[in-house]
């Protein structure tokens, strides 16, 4: 039995189930919840089409990222090209996070982060790659992708502490 | 001082909690979208969904050419679909809609409204004797049962008893394709995928109609 599943690839529907939520996250990250989810269905498309080539072995999550990568890139460069210039912007709603969240400020907070810091805080904390295979989707050196994953979490933690010290304040006074 | 290895891991995902919002909900969305595309691109190679039925859950799975297999709780159907994987196509998803003929006529077989299936069936699973085996199944008529001998006989092999044996015990379209019918010569059930309860049950089922 264990020569066979050697040999063998699962289901695609269980590459879905096992690493689903860990795209979706990464997704979620790089483009906010409301794109993320097509850029979650054009990977796992692609994934499907592609996958009886990938070897037997392969470390499918890396896979997986790789192509979430190319795809929220597309998302946002088609997101760039949409966004024709105009005299009076129109009033948007934030694209990252669900409006009236208590939490909208922390996806701010992943939204404010330049690109590369997001990417880098993204792949290596939701789905575990290794900063050398970082710096190759970059198109950086491990260094330096570890350098932006370092600054992304230097962040996050200085918008936190900003958001904690907020609520701190706004519930003064008020009876738990 | 703590011993984790990398104590910021946890901080960091603490950070990113809030991208967990509602995640379960939107997989399923997602999933039913995937499943969707995928048959539109033709990049499913196998749909597959589970149905509830009087001698357990079965698994239903097709490809664009027709059902290819129907399997009982019994022969494991994360065994049955891995199998799949290994010889068809890795390119499985459950996709229930490919599925929803065979859904309503199973349904409408256990109800005792139907006796004969209208599906189309890929056998690509059976070759040589075995498949001839399975192409003579559905004229024995429902209600009705034919010993291993008499359906050796009708495939053109008198001697081959042993093979029909062979031939129904890995039959990849239980029920549909109706191995059960056949019986010992002496009038016992013989054995079933199944098992015995499940073809005692789908004899007294077809008797009692």
């Amino acid at each position: 039995m264990e020569t066979g599943q050697a040999a063998s690839k699962k289901p695609f529907e269980a590459v879905v189930r096992e690493r689903g939520a860990t795209v979706l996250r990464v997704c979620r990250a790089i483009l906010g919840v409301h794109d993320a989810d097509d850029a979650w269905s054009d990977t796992f498309l692609a994934a499907l089409q592609a996958y009886p080539d990938l070897p037997v072995g392969a470390n499918v999550e890396a896979w997986l990222v790789t192509i979430a990568h190319r795809k929220c890139i597309d998302h946002l460069r088609a997101g760039a090209r949409r966004a024709l210039p105009v005299e009076q912007p129109p009033e948007q709603p934030t694209r990252l996070g669900l409006p009236g969240e208590r939490d909208t400020e922390l996806f701010d907070a992943v939204a404010q982060l330049p690109p590369k810091q997001r990417q880098a805080v993204a792949y290596h904390f939701l789905a575990g790659l290794p900063y050398k295979e970082i710096g190759a989707l970059l198109g950086s050196s491990p260094e330096a992708a570890r350098r932006a994953g370092a600054d992304g979490v230097k962040a996050l933690r200085a918008a936190i502490q900003t958001r904690a010290s907020l609520v701190h304040l706004s519930s003064k006074g008020e009876i738990q | 001082m703590t011993v984790d290895p990398s104590p910021g891991h946890t901080e960091v995902l603490s950070f990113l909690e809030p991208l967990n919002v509602a995640l379960e909900p939107a997989l399923a969305g997602l999933h039913a979208r995937l499943a969707r595309d995928a048959q539109l691109t033709h990049t499913l190679d196998i749909a597959y969904r589970t149905v509830d039925s009087p001698v357990g859950k079965l698994l239903l799975a097709a490809t664009d050419r027709g059902i290819i297999r129907v399997a009982f709780e019994l022969e494991n159907h994360d065994s049955v679909l891995q199998l799949l994987a290994d010889t068809v196509s890795p390119r499985i998803l459950e996709a229930p809609s490919r599925l929803d003929d065979a859904a309503r006529e199973l349904e409408e077989y256990f109800a005792g409204t139907r006796r004969d299936f209208d599906l189309i069936l890929d056998f690509r699973l059976s070759r040589g004797f075995r498949l001839n085996v399975l192409r003579h199944l559905p004229r024995i008529p429902y209600g009705n049962t034919a010993s291993y001998a008499q359906v050796a006989q009708a495939a053109g092999s008198p001697n081959a008893v042993r093979a029909v044996g062979t031939a129904c015990a890995t039959n990849p379209l239980p029920v549909i394709v109706p191995c059960h019918r056949v019986v010992k010569s002496d009038g016992s059930f013989g054995g079933y995928l199944g098992g015995p309860e499940a073809k005692r049950a789908l004899l007294t089922l077809e008797a009692a109609a």
